[in-house]
């Protein structure tokens, strides 16, 4: 009788689950020690008020992208923490036990999805809210509320994937969990569940968030803003969610299927009754390549931005620009097929799709040139963005060419699943996404606090990431032409593979140096804030966000500018103009704090759990919330309020004085 | 001026320490690849061999595009740093259709010539096409298991677990698939992996242009024990290579590998030694793909707990 | 309250996003299509299509749509006129339709159930419960949607903000339509073929 009503209330859910082995439930405590840790400070300060009004509830995009940026930079650091032990486990050859290899799988699994999922979309959305908006001579998004629904998905997806370092386990069949090994016959445990619903519901903030922001551009540019006079970091964002928009769907789908075929015994990827593995690698490739684009295009914007910027001259080539930024989008739906040119496909099938591949070189080739070309003839300062942009141009130049060798089918069969396919996708993503969120953090970083980071030791931290990488990744290269396979928690000392892993290792202890100084940075830039304190316009900008003061108001703009041409602000700073202010000020509407995109959250949350640990009242309980909030906040009518034109005033005279 | 030049001074020095660093880490790299095998590059096989060609003409195109843009990316960034005022600045200069041309044209030409080399390699280099020779081919077929490798020579009437042997100068037709979570196979010595699924036949053809012992492995993760599923594959002249068979096939001592016996070792284990057995089921192989392609008309399906057969 | 105009720029921007989410989830259906194509032939031994689908039945089904979509146009031409009982009475209608039709659904997955022909027993199966189903869950969001707005529009009067998401419903509920016109083309037709 005990034990139905314990089976009813906790699913599957046992005492047992808790107890790790002492490296994960070290993780685990920091975690929540982290957690206790905030909570007494905030109680002490008597902060809660204003995390709830300022924050939690806040819906403005500034606000968001903050938290969004916030959560990414903490995962960044829980996924650097996983790969320092994978890379310690492998320098070591396994022999030194430091992991199991079911412990190792999970840490694999647990670095590529957070990393994909928890940092470098989490940073892609939390720029997209940061700048999008005041880009494009915009007050808000286009729908405010959704885009907090968004965020605390994406949270309560990160809640997810990190709760099985305290309860349960994670998945062990890597970031993309190919079934059948994800099948219940293979992983009968929770740790795929984890995965799936993780993914899941972060997926489906991304997916929202996806629409809100091409909405936004598109319904809510400044008037004379015309497509082709956007700045270049838009139509990025809008050829990147354009991406989201097609490939989120699929792969909500394939996550859906994968977790019916778990939980409901159904037949869609298992190896019997008929499923059919093979098409999940299909599905999940049509999301995944795409993917990688919806995270680099922004940070092609990104390095635009700054090269331009910082070159004090025009975008070169804009026109060649927004084409290749539209091919790519459109070839990237046509290569998934290279993730598994080893299926057996057939020969013309492969040629297809690695000829396609090549293809997707040549606008990313022009990419390139253009950010070379920006330069010429210009001012170039070389301030840390610029360091960034540098590494930036090596490093993806290089992981460019290691990716051009695996699209032709052939030499990537001996390349497919090696370390050299591990250091090629860490060179990209890395070298791009991750130096373009450095490049654009310290880019913006002035606009959203008024002073800028100490320069210094951004080089420092520069430095060290560039050499950290090299030495993390060359090695890796080496390693696949040796055979090395990825994931192996041991292998035979006779393979003569330790050296190069001891140095991919010290690799990654250099970057962790460079991620100290990064921090370091950071609080010492805030402590010294006095003494680099700047104007709105620090770096001489082009765009309309250097036109309003740093930090913006709420409103971000208290007249709409208008524009005639590419560049307008800088357009007229050249005829001093500089100042975009007029007397005449108009009303100014704002969506009300609402704490219900947090509660759907919450809910949402539950529901994952529910799903994962069979807890099958809460997955109703988290269903019904979901919708009952949805309701709420569908049917209630004031959900904005009006600044007075008087009060924008006032804010604005204010903002002059300071 | 002089405060300029200084910073000037600084950059020569920074450029100077930065090579030398690279110099002691390229130092390092060599110290630590030096003398060890590296089969993708060193083929051992017919196949890998004209893989390693291809790599490296596809690698020698590519340096066409990255040599330069490396030298334009250093040197347009020294001319306009901010520090030289004597470079030209020309801030509105920002379209040039010449140029640009050049640079949707050039990567399209190499794109163009890459395509053409890799329409042609891809069909030449097809696992699954047979290799002409005239040498009779050996015919190998690969089952990979939860955490291991069987091999059966269905010509021979043997089989062996995780490794193989083989006749060098004489094409190797491998039959490839798995009772297991998708695995891939791959000896890169000998020719680039494909991969291992249940239910379905894949297959790859390699030749060893030389004897000696050469690693081979899963590519693809398929759970707890899958670092340890790499296996040996050893070349040898033929008539070395026949003893064996023939030797292996009349002992008396070599265990049999039944329906039964084969469905002890589909049971996940972590024994990852070698063993040979004597084929008892000419069609074994294709035992374990009926087994995932219809209900219970396998000889070799495994029954669970709740009665279901898996 | 916001002027005419601005109430038309968000009017506007609602309009595009929900155009935009309805060819997302389109996108999520090609999926489950492509899936079920796939999996068509996969019957493991069980039946097939060809040997489970009442054509006949699925015919009724496909009307009832087909009528609510239709009755669904008559409540927003009685919006559109301001006619407030008009547009309840259809309405009501479309949900009455609406849920019998996804009663009729649930009956014949009950049947197929019933007789041992779950989404357990083989690929093909397991391909046409989801896609189905996925469109009856939308219809089901559908008809929660449609019973709020009509408690709404009997409490409360006429507000532009509920005639404008009236505008929403009635492309969510075409949408669904053009879906089960797939489905019914795709899943029953071909996928019932011998």
């Amino acid at each position: 009788m005990l034990q139905n009503i314990l089976d009813f209330v906790f699913g599957r859910l046992k005492p047992s689950d808790f107890v790790h082995d002492p490296i994960m439930a070290g993780a685990g405590f920091a975690m929540v020690g982290a957690l206790i840790l905030a909570i007494i400070g905030l109680t002490y300060f008597k902060k809660w008020g204003w995390l709830w009004r300022n924050w939690i509830t806040s819906l403005d995009p500034k606000k968001i992208g903050v938290m969004y940026i916030l959560v990414s930079v903490i995962m960044l650091l829980r996924g650097l923490a996983d790969a320092l032990l994978l890379r310690a486990q492998q320098a070591t050859d396994g022999s030194a036990g430091l992991l199991t290899s079911d412990h190792f799988q999970q840490i694999f699994s647990a670095h590529g999805s957070i990393m994909i999922f928890f940092v470098a979309m989490g940073i892609i959305f939390g720029v997209f809210n940061l700048i999008i908006p005041s880009q494009i001579g915009a007050r808000d998004v286009a729908f405010p509320f959704l885009n907090s629904v968004s965020f605390w998905l994406f949270a309560a997806g990160m809640i997810l994937i990190n709760a099985p370092l305290i309860v349960g386990e994670f998945s062990t069949a890597g970031w993309l969990a190919y079934p059948p090994l994800s099948e219940l016959q293979y992983s009968p445990g929770v740790g795929v569940d984890y995965w799936i619903w993780s993914l899941q519901i972060a997926g489906i903030g991304s997916l929202l968030s996806g629409i809100n922001f091409f909405v936004t551009i598109l319904k809510m540019r400044a008037p004379g803003m015309t497509l082709m006079k956007m700045p270049i970091f838009v139509w990025s964002a809008l050829t990147s969610t354009g991406l989201i928009m097609f490939a989120f769907p699929i792969l909500t789908a394939t996550l859906g299927m994968l977790s019916l075929d778990r939980l409901m015994g159904m037949h869609f990827f298992t190896a019997t009754g008929g499923g059919n593995p093979m098409m999940y690698v299909n599905l999940i490739w049509a999301w995944g390549h795409p993917e990688v684009y919806i995270l680099v295009l922004p940070a092609f914007g990104i390095f635009s931005e700054v090269v331009s910027a910082f070159s004090g001259k025009k975008l070169f080539g804009y026109t060649s620009m927004v084409v290749a930024l539209l091919a790519i989008a459109i070839l990237s739906f046509t290569v998934w097929l290279h993730h598994f040119f080893t299926m057996g496909a057939g020969a013309d099938v492969n040629t297809f799709f690695g000829i396609m591949t090549m293809i997707i070189a040549i606008p990313t080739g022009v990419k390139v040139f253009n950010w070379i070309f920006t330069m010429y003839r210009g001012r170039v300062r070389f301030a840390t963005p610029m360091l960034w942009f540098m590494g930036f141009i090596v490093t993806f130049t290089l992981g460019g060419l290691a990716g051009v060798l695996m699209s032709v089918p052939p030499a990537d069969f001996q390349f497919h699943n090696s370390l050299f396919l591990v250091a090629h996708f860490h060179t990209m993503i890395v070298g791009g996404v991750l130096f373009g969120a450095f490049a654009g953090f310290a880019y913006w970083f002035p606009k959203f606090t008024g002073f800028t980071l100490n320069e210094r030791l951004g080089r420092y931290a520069f430095w060290n990431w560039i050499v950290g990488f090299l030495l993390a990744f060359v090695p890796l290269y080496i390693l696949g032409f040796m055979g090395a396979t990825r994931r192996l928690d041991h292998y035979d000392p006779s393979m003569g593979w330790q050296g190069l892993f001891v140095v991919a290792g010290i690799g990654v202890a250099i970057i962790c140096v460079g991620v100290f100084f990064q921090l370091l940075q950071l609080g010492y830039s805030i402590w010294k804030r006095n003494d680099n304190r700047v104007g709105s316009d620090p770096w001489n900008g082009r765009s309309f966000e250097w036109s309003i003061a740093s930090p913006p108001p709420e409103y971000n703009f208290a007249v709409i500018p208008t524009v005639t041409q590419r560049d307008e602000f800088w357009e007229l700073k050249k005829k001093k103009h500089g100042s975009l202010l007029k007397s005449h000020y108009e009303d100014i509407w704002l969506p009300k704090n609402s704490g219900l995109g947090p509660i759907i959250g919450a809910f949402a949350l539950a529901f994952g759990i529910a799903v994962i640990w069979h807890m099958w009242w809460l997955l109703i309980v988290g269903l019904v919330g979901v919708v009952v909030t949805l309701i709420i906040r569908l049917t209630s009518d004031e959900t904005e309020e009006k600044m007075t034109a008087a009060e924008v005033a006032k804010h604005e005279l204010k903002r002059g004085i300071v | 001026m002089r405060k300029e030049k200084k910073r000037d001074f600084r950059r020569v020095k920074q450029i100077l320490i930065s090579g030398f660093i690279a110099v002691i880490i390229l130092g390092i790299l060599a110290f630590v690849t030096y003398g060890r095998a590296i089969p993708v590059l060193d083929p051992k096989g017919l196949i890998a061999d004209q893989e390693r060609n291809l790599i490296l003409l596809t690698f020698g195109l590519g340096l066409v595009i990255v040599i330069p843009v490396f030298i334009m990316l250093f040197s347009i960034a020294w001319r306009y740093r901010a520090s030289n005022t004597k470079a030209r600045y020309e801030p509105d200069f920002a379209n040039h259709k010449g140029i640009e041309a050049l640079w949707w044209g050039i990567p399209c030409i190499i794109i163009l010539v890459l395509g053409i080399i890799t329409a042609v390699s891809t069909h030449a280099l097809d696992p699954f096409k047979p290799i002409s020779s005239s040498v009779q081919p050996v015919k190998i077929e690969a089952v990979s298991l939860n955490w291991r490798w069987l091999f059966i020579y269905p010509d021979e009437g043997i089989a062996t677990m995780n490794y193989i042997n083989i006749p060098k100068d004489t094409p190797i037709n491998f039959m490839i698939t798995s009772d297991a979570p998708m695995n891939s196979f791959w000896i890169p010595a000998l020719a680039g992996q494909v991969y291992a699924m249940s239910g379905m036949s894949t297959q790859l053809h390699v030749m060893a242009d030389s004897t000696g012992t050469f690693t081979g492995s899963s590519a693809n993760i398929s759970g707890d024990g899958f670092a340890d599923m790499h296996f040996k594959v050893n070349s040898m002249n033929e008539a070395d290579y026949k003893t064996w068979a023939t030797n292996t096939f009349n002992s008396t001592k070599t265990t049999l590998l039944t329906d039964d016996s084969y469905k002890k070792l589909a049971v996940a284990s972590h024994d990852s030694s070698q063993q040979t057995f004597l084929l008892m089921d000419y069609s074994l192989y294709n035992e374990i793909i009926m087994k995932y392609m219809s209900p219970g008309d396998s000889k070799v399906n495994s029954v669970d707990a709740s009665g279901t057969s898996i | 309250m916001k002027n005419v105009i601005e109430e038309a720029a968000v009017q506007q921007k609602k309009t595009l996003g929900f155009w935009i989410y309805l060819m997302t989830d389109l996108v999520l259906f090609a999926s489950l299509f492509a899936t079920f194509a796939v999996l068509r032939g996969q019957t493991f031994g069980g039946p097939s299509g060809h040997d489970l689908f009442n054509m006949p039945f699925v015919l009724l089904e496909t009307m009832i749509l087909l009528t609510s979509s239709f009755t669904a146009g008559l409540a927003i031409l009685g919006s559109n006129r301001g006619y407030k009982k008009q547009t309840i009475f259809w309405l009501f209608v479309t949900f009455a339709l609406g849920a019998a039709f996804l009663t009729l659904e649930l009956t014949e997955f009950s049947h197929l159930v019933s007789e041992g022909d779950g989404w357990q027993r083989s690929a093909f199966l397991s391909s046409f419960f989801t896609l189905v189903g996925t469109h009856g869950l939308h219809i089901a969001i559908g008809l929660l949607w449609l019973a709020v707005m009509i408690i709404r529009l009997i409490r409360f009067k006429f507000k532009q903000t509920d005639l404008n998401r009236l505008a929403l419903f009635a492309l969510f509920w075409h949408f669904l339509d053009v879906v089960w016109i797939f489905i019914f083309s795709i899943v029953y037709l071909i996928g019932g073929m011998a």
